[in-house]
């Protein structure tokens, strides 16, 4: 990562997705905040979006360092339309019930924390770092995921129906996470990310044994759904930002 | 305040000669200062009122949530957004201390719960007003938390032992929050013409509510005396108000804002602000469930409370299997 004065864009992907992922998730999960089934869970979602918002703020500034143009992360956060933004489907679906939210949660986490782990030893330092201090956190996210997992699939007749029907919904998008296109391809023979394609077997495995304990049956054959990572979205992003960007958008050049 | 209206026993104070030894007792520790603590005797009706203060005080820290969770999704920056969903996390647990200290008194949080969504426990009346700008994001913390600090720095010296420390613990968050809304109010101030009439028109409709906030005039308050005697009211509202009027009044001439009070006046001989007369009727209609926002505010909180069934069920359910699993395994 040296004299290039070009930009790293594959490089600029990287932290654009992984700075999109956490902050659509962070918009989703804060929507909670005072309606959560129970006064605990209002507390632990905020702070799993709390986090989120953190590394997404980290994720964007860097994305605007190497892009080199000045745009800071709020800039990429607030002025982007759906078609720049590049965070996989998995995290822009909606809340739906308290169990599409926790399953949605887990999926994602059960990505999210060994590829930050894998992304600790990425030859770019700057990614190496910021994926250190955001793995703690996604690890916590991933426990207290996993846990509620099987708390509610192995719980009422109710709750494992609600779990099963939400993971029915959402496994489709779990594969994007791990589906390698050519700029992940690039990144990884650079040592910058991980081949996505061993972190995607790991967490296959992971995933099969957890909803073992938790008593869920994955689909067998679903269908990947994808094409956030390239900005291609679903039609609910275009809401989510318009409610996110609505400030910024109402009262252009404005600080707040 | 956030507990306005609280009901006590509608008694006069009994003086210590007309006390029976346990209450006399009792009523001499108070007055000694002495924190009174979940295990030892006390009068019922300190124990109805504290609860019914304490719950009032929980739920409004609960339903407090909801007007600025509004802007959660729509705050402008990525540190506001942060800022903000830090907040009402703060409240929710300032709502989870407050029913823990409610159930030293011998009532259980989903009683407390049922009671709020019945209808039958109140809330403060601010929360059900509309944030219609994120202008009002900064009034709330601006006005709303600095209300609330004035009102719970004094509850710190209450009598019982749980609620004194709950409201020690809960003074330093609400400090931030006031720091942190006055800080967007501040930004709005400086900002656009836009952006500054935003503000104007936040402190417009937040400032009578605000005032409200700390209940009926002294002369209309039946239940204080006694309150003020068991201390677990310290300082009465009208005492709260004014002090409240003294310190935001130069707070609001430093931002530039003008106080929508065309009687507001500095009165030398006083040391204080002289202010308007507050419009009481809007007041309880308030109360009575007429404000602006009553209706979603409570619809809001019996939706999660609803839709949270299930999952609340399946968490017991399965801590049950797990128990009997673990019987069975011995
Ligand atoms: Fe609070
Ligand atoms: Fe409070
Ligand atoms: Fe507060």
């Amino acid at each position: 990562m040296t004299t290039a004065i070009k930009t790293d864009t594959a490089l600029f992907d990287l932290a654009l997705r992984m700075g999109d992922n956490a902050l659509i998730l962070a918009q989703r999960v804060g929507a909670w905040c005072g309606h959560a089934p129970a006064l605990e869970e209002d507390i632990a979602l905020a702070n799993v979006a709390l986090d989120l918002i953190g590394q997404a703020k980290m994720w964007l500034s860097l994305a605007g360092e190497i892009e080199g143009k000045g745009r800071s992360a709020d800039d990429l956060a607030f002025l982007r339309d759906a078609r720049q933004y590049r965070n996989a489907l998995l995290v822009e679906q909606p809340n739906g019930d308290f169990a599409h939210t926790l399953m949605r949660q887990f999926l994602f986490d059960a990505w999210h924390h060994p590829m930050l782990v894998a992304l600790k030893s990425s030859a770019d330092k700057r990614v190496a770092d910021i994926a250190g201090k955001a793995e703690k956190e996604a690890r916590y996210h991933l426990e207290r995921s996993e846990d509620l997992i099987i708390r509610l699939g192995d719980g009422t007749e109710e709750s494992r129906q609600r779990m099963q029907t939400a993971l029915g919904a959402l496994y489709p998008f779990a594969g994007e996470l791990s589906a390698a296109d050519a700029v992940d391809a690039d990144l990884a023979a650079r040592k910058i990310a991980p081949d996505l394609g061993d972190i995607g077997k790991g967490c296959a495995a992971y995933l099969k044994g957890v909803f073992a304990d938790a008593t869920l049956n994955a689909p067998e054959s679903a269908a990947v759904r994808k094409g956030g990572k390239q900005g291609l979205h679903s039609e609910h992003l275009g809401y989510i930002l318009a409610d996110m960007q609505f400030l910024q958008r109402a009262y252009p050049g404005a600080t707040w | 305040m956030y507990a306005q209206m609280v009901k006590s026993t509608g008694e006069r104070p009994k003086t210590l000669d007309e006390m029976a030894p346990d209450e006399r007792a009792f009523q001499m520790r108070v007055d000694a200062d002495i924190k009174i603590e979940p295990k030892e005797w006390m009068p019922e009706g300190y124990r109805k009122t504290l609860i019914r203060q304490i719950s009032q005080h929980a739920h409004s820290e609960i339903v407090g949530q909801l007007p600025e969770g509004n802007w959660i999704t729509r705050a402008p920056t990525l540190d506001r957004k942060a800022i903000l969903i830090a907040k009402v996390q703060d409240e929710a647990g300032h709502g989870l201390y407050l029913y823990c200290a409610a159930e030293t008194l011998g009532v259980s949080r989903d009683e407390m719960t049922e009671q709020l969504l019945a209808g039958k426990a109140k809330y403060s009346s601010i929360f059900n007003y509309p944030t219609l700008t994120w202008a009002d994001i900064g009034a709330i913390g601006w006005l709303v938390d600095g209300a609330a600090i004035m009102n719970q720095v004094q509850l710190q010296k209450c009598s019982y032992g749980p609620y004194s420390r709950a409201m020690v613990r809960i003074c330093k968050e609400e400090s931030f929050h006031q720091r942190q809304g006055y800080d967007i109010m501040m930004k709005l101030c400086a900002g656009t013409a836009e952006q500054k009439a935003m503000a104007q028109d936040a402190l417009d409709r937040w400032w009578h509510p605000s005032l409200m906030m700390f209940g009926p005039p002294d002369g209309d308050s039946v239940h204080s005396a006694q309150s003020m005697a068991w201390k677990i009211k310290p300082m009465s509202n009208d005492e709260l108000r004014q002090k409240f009027v003294d310190q935001t009044v130069p707070q609001a001439d430093y931002l530039g804002l003008k106080v929508p009070d065309p009687e507001l006046k500095w009165n030398e001989a006083r040391k204080g602000y002289d202010f308007g007369a507050i419009d009481w009727n809007e007041f309880h209609e308030v109360l009575k469930g007429n404000g602006p926002c009553n209706k979603e505010r409570l619809e809001a909180r019996q939706k999660a409370w609803d839709d949270g069934q299930w999952f609340r069920d399946g968490l017991m359910a399965h801590a049950r299997k797990k128990n009997a699993r673990k019987m069975a395994a011995e």
